[in-house]
């Protein structure tokens, strides 16, 4: 698509795209280069030169135990994080929607959680769930369980997956929910004049219809996942215990910051940007959407 | 007030040559009409003229002065859109207003020359309004307005009655035509309609795919058609077409002839016989469509007094030599 | 649009199983920021034996003086302070230069226009997460860490703002521009009196989408602000906590939680329409 209509002038364009091209090129071109440059090379032991090793690094980093089991992390974390919080937000917004009154009362209670942090929605769940002080602890204690997410894997994922998963549900709750009311009216009394109950309306109608909102879901709540749980992570369990919650952009920055191992979290580095290239391709081939944030 | 010319005007987009080369003189004060279907570059030839769209080569003379090269506001002209193109978070005033604040007139001056212009149109209570606060019709009179205050040279209309109901245009263009006269602005006006054309224009230029078949006074261009394509776009219902071998001696070579349905009687005897599709009583006419025998469509147009044949009917159809125009293989007039 | 009506059949007790489980939902939400907001006005008495209470304390006035005040590293005020200028200066920064950088494109031909047009675009997938540590090499060598330029201009160079104007000026009938153009007005006059406008609406939506991001913001602000008193207050929550065996001050945090959450919750909630319509169109 274009324009009909321009306007002559070639400085005054350029005058007008220079900031966006200068932040862009300083702050996004030049660091994506560098992550690419610096994932090729090692630097010595003293930090002085840098020393050329091809794909070393990626050699390196696929062959490395703890990086294998991230990956695994991520795809098990992020999984779940987008089941739970698009499972949580489907049912609300089906709810919501068969209201007649008051699902503007309840969107507004709703989406609270979009404008709380994620290291914020960390804090919260972190509190609940403390093993000193914990509400929850306490009154799982009182069940006879014994909550202790510093030690237990399976209690940290969990959590760390509720409390990201919580922070998410707003957003999908209201794509659901804007999704759900596109549905033309007629189509769902004509399937109740045929006979179906809710469910098979649902299953038959609803969600087939619904499919494009809950694709272009999938993807956003994934790359959500991988790259803005980072919060959470970092303030309920540090990617412990003994690495389980460490997800790949955890990993980028506790070896590039923590480690200094520059190397290989610019290959690390690398390899996510891969990742959210062919997420994004995957995305705009099939839906034509855009995402962000 | 000014004078436009027109020379060996041209206009490509890339290869393709969508104006080829159009002459043309209007005097101070006329209302020239450029009328043809979609597609025939009449719109492009009035943005040439505009300074929206550039010259591929030829000239452009306001006045006199070749202004090929100028921007729009450098032109002395003002132009009336099809969508009117109102700024639209602007009161009527402000919209009206906008063009003689880019050129810094006094603003005792903007504001006497709005309200000049907004009493002429009747917008004086819709003054503050926004556009989507107004009609169809006051839209319209808006952008008229917008035009008139800039007391321009020229008057370039795009098709600006074609958002109107069929009613509202009617007025409308009967409104554009008196402040047209009122105000004794050379005006060049762009329509696809050719009722449009016939009732406002002074002269009309019939276009037809990026050349102008024809230029002269409405009821000249209708009684004598300069091309076969002229004399079938202008008149409605459109002139009947027989092709000349049909009806015997017609000079050969493949030729067609042109007779306007008024021209055209049913009789017992007469030049062509045809069978009587259906009838159109209009009330004061009667337009009655036949088939001819090669499977061409005639209509003949007849008064309300005169008997209606019956569908299916075989019919004479009969006229005088002398209103028939005859086109040769090319379409033009012999 | 017709009234939408909601259940089909509308039978007995239908309605009330719906609103049953929309609020159990609402407290599933909003249980966590309750007790957070309890801890925030009791004692740390209280909460260090637990159970603690359901029900807010008589500290509320005690804590958020003590954390907007003093806090544990920084006061927590400062942090707020930091936290809105990093977030106006993202939302501002960035409509303003894809304003001009969409009108540009949309308006101009110009040379490099399709090269610069994709150069933006690739911008659109790459979160700042994945270029960190060559980000914050840059930074640093400018010498902007601690400083609020460092804060903000990276996250300023993404291009989705752009698009978004783009594609609205891209609805912009073109007559408009014609118009203006034989009104005498030249190419900013245009941007400015008719443009700029009629974007009133888009430019508030997207307002409310980069603000909340940009107060959202956690890794960032954590590697580059090492001095506390640049900290941001999402991020300073975490160093709020004592490293060792020490306990926490649950209230003082907890208060800043609450502090942390409340300028982008006025935002999104009174700002809803804009909100939503700005999620929904930025994404699409």
């Amino acid at each position: 698509m274009e324009k009909r209509v321009t306007f002559k002038g070639i400085w005054l364009p350029l005058l007008l795209v220079l900031p966006q091209i200068l932040i862009t090129a300083v702050f996004f071109f030049y660091p994506a280069g560098q992550a690419i440059y610096q994932s090729l090379f090692i630097p010595d032991p003293f930090g002085l030169s840098m020393q050329w090793v091809g794909l070393g690094n990626f050699e390196y980093l696929l062959s490395d135990r703890y990086y294998r089991a991230s990956f695994l992390t991520t795809a098990i974390f992020s999984i779940l994080v987008t089941v739970v919080s698009m499972g949580v937000a489907l049912y609300l917004a089906v709810l919501a929607d068969r209201l007649i009154k008051g699902s503007g009362t309840y969107r507004t209670l709703l989406i609270w959680p979009y404008a709380v942090a994620p290291a914020v929605a960390g804090v919260l769940w972190l509190f609940m769930f403390n093993t000193r002080v914990g509400v929850v602890t306490w009154y799982l204690g009182l069940l006879g369980y014994d909550w202790n997410h510093v030690l237990n894997e399976g209690e940290a994922m969990g959590l760390v997956v509720v409390a990201s998963a919580w922070g998410r549900i707003s957003y999908n709750f209201l794509f659901f929910l804007a999704g759900l009311q596109a549905i033309p009216k007629s189509v769902i009394e004509a399937a109740a004049i045929d006979g179906a109950r809710f469910w098979t309306r649902f299953r038959t109608i609803v969600w087939p219809l619904l499919s494009p909102t809950t694709f272009f879901l999938l993807v956003v709540n994934i790359i959500y996942a991988f790259f803005e749980t980072f919060g959470v992570i970092h303030t309920i369990t540090s990617g412990g215990p003994q690495q389980a919650t460490t997800i790949l952009v955890y990993k980028v920055y506790s070896d590039g910051f923590v480690g200094q191992d520059l190397g290989s979290s610019a290959a690390q580095s690398v390899i996510l940007l891969a990742i959210v290239s062919v997420l994004t391709v995957v995305q705009f081939k099939y839906i034509e959407r855009r995402v962000h944030y | 007030m000014a004078t436009v010319t027109l020379k060996n005007l041209k206009k490509s987009f890339g290869p393709t040559d969508v104006i080829h080369g159009i002459d043309m003189d209007i005097a101070d004060g006329e209302f020239v009409v450029i009328v043809g279907p979609s597609g025939c570059g009449k719109s492009t030839l009035l943005r040439m003229v505009a300074g929206l769209e550039t010259v591929t080569s030829g000239e452009v003379q306001i006045d006199g002065r070749v202004v090929n090269n100028e921007e729009p506001m450098d032109r002395d002209i003002a132009m009336v859109f099809q969508n009117y193109a109102l700024y639209p978070h602007m009161s009527v005033f402000d919209n009206m207003a906008y063009g003689l604040k880019i050129a810094k007139v006094p603003k005792p001056e903007i504001a006497d020359r709005v309200a000049t212009a907004a009493k002429l149109l009747q917008l004086e209570p819709y003054l503050q309004r926004k556009p989507r606060e107004l009609s169809g019709g006051q839209r319209q009179r808006v952008a008229m307005g917008r035009a008139i205050v800039r007391k321009p040279a020229v008057f370039l209309f795009d098709e600006p009655l074609s958002n109107l109901d069929a009613k509202l245009r009617v007025q409308m263009r009967l409104e554009i035509k008196q402040l047209q006269r009122e105000l004794g602005v050379t005006s060049l006006y762009v329509t696809h309609d050719q009722v449009e054309a016939m009732t406002l224009a002074d002269r009309m230029i019939v276009m037809n795919a990026g050349v102008a078949d024809q230029i002269g006074a409405p009821l000249d261009v209708y009684a004598n058609p300069a091309t076969e394509f002229v004399a079938g776009f202008i008149g409605s219902p459109p002139t009947n077409f027989i092709d000349a071998a049909l009806i015997g001696g017609g000079g050969g070579g493949g030729g067609r002839i042109g007779i306007r349905p008024e021209h055209v009687r049913l009789t017992d005897q007469g030049q062509l016989e045809a069978v009587v599709g259906y009838a159109e009583a209009l009330g004061a006419e009667t337009l009655i469509h036949l088939r001819a025998k090669d499977g061409g469509q005639i209509t003949v147009r007849q008064d309300a007094g005169q008997p209606i044949p019956h569908e299916g009917q075989t019919c004479a159809l009969d006229w005088d030599t002398a209103q028939v125009m005859r086109f040769d293989a090319n379409g033009m007039r012999q | 649009m017709s009234e939408r009506n909601g259940m089909v059949e509308k039978r007995g007790g239908g309605l009330w199983l719906t609103h049953l489980g929309l609020i159990i939902g609402v407290a599933f939400i909003f249980f966590p920021i309750w007790l957070a907001f309890v801890a925030s006005t009791v004692d740390q008495q209280e909460i260090v034996r637990p159970p603690m209470p359901l029900l807010p304390g008589d500290q509320l006035i005690e804590n958020y003086t003590k954390a907007l005040t003093s806090g544990v590293n920084a006061p927590v005020a400062a942090m707020l302070l930091n936290s809105l200028i990093m977030a106006m200066g993202i939302a501002i920064g960035k409509i303003a230069i894809s304003l001009l950088s969409a009108f540009a494109i949309v308006y101009f031909r110009f040379p490099g226009r399709k090269l610069f047009f994709w150069l933006i675009f690739l911008t659109l997938m790459l979160p700042v997460e994945v270029r960190i540590v060559p980000t914050f090499e840059v930074i640093a060598n400018f010498g902007m860490l601690n400083s609020y330029s460092g804060l903000i201009l990276p996250l300023i160079a993404s291009a989705t703002a752009t698009f978004l104007f783009r594609q609205f000026f891209m609805t912009v009938p073109d007559e408009l521009a014609e118009a203006a153009r034989v009104d005498g007005a030249k190419p900013m006059r245009f941007f400015i009196d008719i443009l700029l406008p009629m974007s009133r609406t888009n430019i508030a939506a997207l307002f409310v989408i980069l603000f909340i991001y940009g107060w959202n913001q956690y890794l960032w602000p954590l590697l580059i602000t090492t001095d506390p008193s640049m900290n941001t207050i999402v991020m300073g929550i975490k160093q709020m906590f004592p490293s060792g065996d020490d306990i926490a001050d649950w209230p003082v945090i907890m208060a800043t939680s609450i502090l942390a959450m409340v300028p982008p919750v006025i935002v999104v909630v009174g700002m809803q329409k804009l909100f939503i319509r700005g999620l929904v169109e930025s994404e699409k």
